[in-house]
């Protein structure tokens, strides 16, 4: 039996989640005073996912980035390699709010979308 | 200066709190409206704040900031409302007359009928810090950063410590190490952090970046750019403990230490500021001691998430409508004082006229601490009106209180509404 530690988000109270695995599978959760705490707790220890933010190069436009972001969440692991795939594009402008500017990031199957307009 | 215009309301800044008050007062029925704004286009800090999270309160769904922004952009182009960019306000007189120049029309005034203050507000510099050593190129405040990452497309340093756990610091500790760079530690001179706890876990622990609370800059080195900076230890007075200096590495130090509402032209024409939120002092209707000028926004107080602003902004620039319409009458009965009791630092508003208020009127407020397991109480005059059980209260977390007109009318000759903290 392994015993994990992890800081609840759902509200300013944080509180220290301890969670007893047996091997992949969550024995308990303990240390959480409501039951958003322990569905927190299993969530985040078999399928952490986190959508990801960047920019991106623009070519010709009023500005010289766009914001990204991964159209739903993707695995916590993946996220850098997610950032790595955007390094070299570069996108001539108009950008519009919810163009895709990379289909499959990282192999995901989540496409990445512009969250900006830019001229 | 041969220009003179007009406009019923002169909104000051586009960012949310600005772009939210014009879609209400248009909305409320005034046609001439003009906002005025400082950056190269309108939305404000929502546009270097890429992230997601902003929106869930107002649509019910996670947007970055350039798409929120986005959303109040639209309906203030739907609505035909008039705006000029890279103009700065210069100065505002107390019979509201709006001088702001711009390249193209140069110097220019503007009489208004009622003027919105919504110029959000800056970051504290390291001058108000007073840490010792060199002043070397490398440090920046978390915004400037953020500014130089993701809209301008250069990353500032590549060995990073963070001082305050601000969450504009947080962010920026996961976009760096995103961007390539090595973030050391994020240092806090309080014992606990400023920062909401969702951005300690997904900005700090998943990138396993320590966070040193009850630590602070002690000393800076390096000449023309930052070589490194020595952290130690603080005690309960936030003095640092000798010994347990620690030098760390870094070409970048960024500064999360706190925001400051922007408030020279309101303080130039004569509004009374409060000392604790540095922003205006305000009734019931967001209207400042200067009848028809009103505030909102971070201008008013900082805030922590945009929803409130945009919430806040909507009620302010409601309000102005009807003073511009002349539908708010005077008030006849004398204003209710809101004072703050044990635990709770401000409350805005400050005052509250029974018979102007509407049916509803949300009192925000922060507290001085962090306090558990408590109640939120209010007292007329003395007497315990409501009191709400909290598991938990935090600096770094508003907190709100709801008052009704029905409440207020009750207690006609009621002079003080007090706001405290107590132990369950």
């Amino acid at each position: 039996m392994e015993e994990k530690n992890l800081i609840c988000i759902n509200c300013p109270l944080g509180c220290m989640l301890t969670v007893a695995m047996d091997g992949k599978k969550i024995v308990s959760v303990a240390g959480n005073t409501c039951r958003r705490g322990d569905t927190y707790a299993r969530k985040e220890l078999t399928n952490p996912t986190r959508i990801v933010t960047s920019t991106v190069r623009v070519l010709g436009g009023s500005e010289s980035m766009v914001s990204v972001k991964t159209k739903e969440d993707i695995p916590k692991g993946k996220v850098l390699e997610c950032v790595r795939a955007l390094k070299d594009v570069v996108l001539p402008a108009p950008v519009k709010i919810g163009d895709v500017i990379l289909e499959d990031a990282a192999g995901t199957g989540v496409s990445i979308v512009a969250t900006k307009n830019v001229q | 200066m041969n220009n003179y215009l007009s406009a019923d309301i002169v909104i000051i800044g586009g960012g949310p709190a600005g772009l939210a008050a014009a879609v209400a007062a248009k909305k409320n029925g005034i046609d001439k409206i003009l906002i005025l704004e400082r950056d190269r286009e309108l939305g404000g800090i929502l546009n270097q704040c890429i992230h997601n999270g902003f929106g869930l309160h107002t649509f019910k769904e996670e947007l970055t900031g350039p798409e929120y922004a986005a959303r109040f952009i639209e309906q203030v182009l739907d609505l035909d409302i008039e705006y000029k960019l890279n103009t700065m306000v210069m100065d505002i007189s107390r019979d509201k007359v709006v001088t702001a120049m711009n390249r193209e029309e140069g110097m220019f005034e503007v009489c208004a009928g009622a003027v919105i203050l919504a110029m959000g507000c800056r970051e504290r510099p390291r001058g108000a810090l007073n840490i010792p050593g060199f002043r070397p190129a490398g440090i920046f405040s978390a915004g400037t950063a953020q500014r130089l990452v993701n809209m301008e497309g250069y990353l500032p340093g590549r060995e990073v410590v963070i001082l305050g756990s601000g969450d504009i610091g947080l962010i920026m500790a996961r976009r760096m190490t995103l961007e390539g760079a090595k973030v050391k530690v994020v240092a806090e001179l309080m014992p606990y952090s400023g920062g909401l706890k969702r951005n300690i876990v997904q900005c700090l622990d998943d990138y396993g970046i320590p966070l040193k609370l009850s630590h602070t800059v002690v000393d800076i080195k390096g000449k023309e750019r930052l070589e490194g900076i020595t952290l130690a230890e603080v005690d309960c007075k936030g003095k640092p403990i000798p010994g347990t200096e620690e030098f760390y590495s870094c070409d970048t130090l960024l500064l999360s230490v706190g925001l400051i509402p922007e408030n020279e032209l309101s303080a130039g024409m004569g509004v009374e500021l409060n000392p604790v939120t540095s922003g205006p002092r305000v009734n019931e209707s967001l209207e400042t001691n200067i009848e028809g000028v009103f505030a909102c926004g971070n201008v008013l107080h900082v805030h922590d998430l945009v929803d409130f602003v945009s919430e806040e902004a909507a009620a302010a620039g409601k309000n102005a409508a009807a003073y511009v319409r002349s539908e708010k009458e005077t008030a006849t009965t004398p204003f209710v004082r809101l004072t703050v009791g044990t635990g709770v630092r401000y409350t805005v508003p400050e005052t509250i006229c029974a018979e102007r208020m509407g049916e509803h009127l949300t009192v925000r407020f922060r507290v001085g601490g962090v306090y558990k397991n408590c109640y939120v109480s209010v007292y007329f005059d003395g007497e315990m009106i409501s009191r709400r059980k909290k598991a938990v209260v935090a600096p770094g977390e508003m907190e709100e209180i709801m008052l009704t007109k029905k409440q207020l009318m009750e207690y006609p000759d009621l002079r003080e509404i007090n706001v405290r903290i107590e132990e369950a």
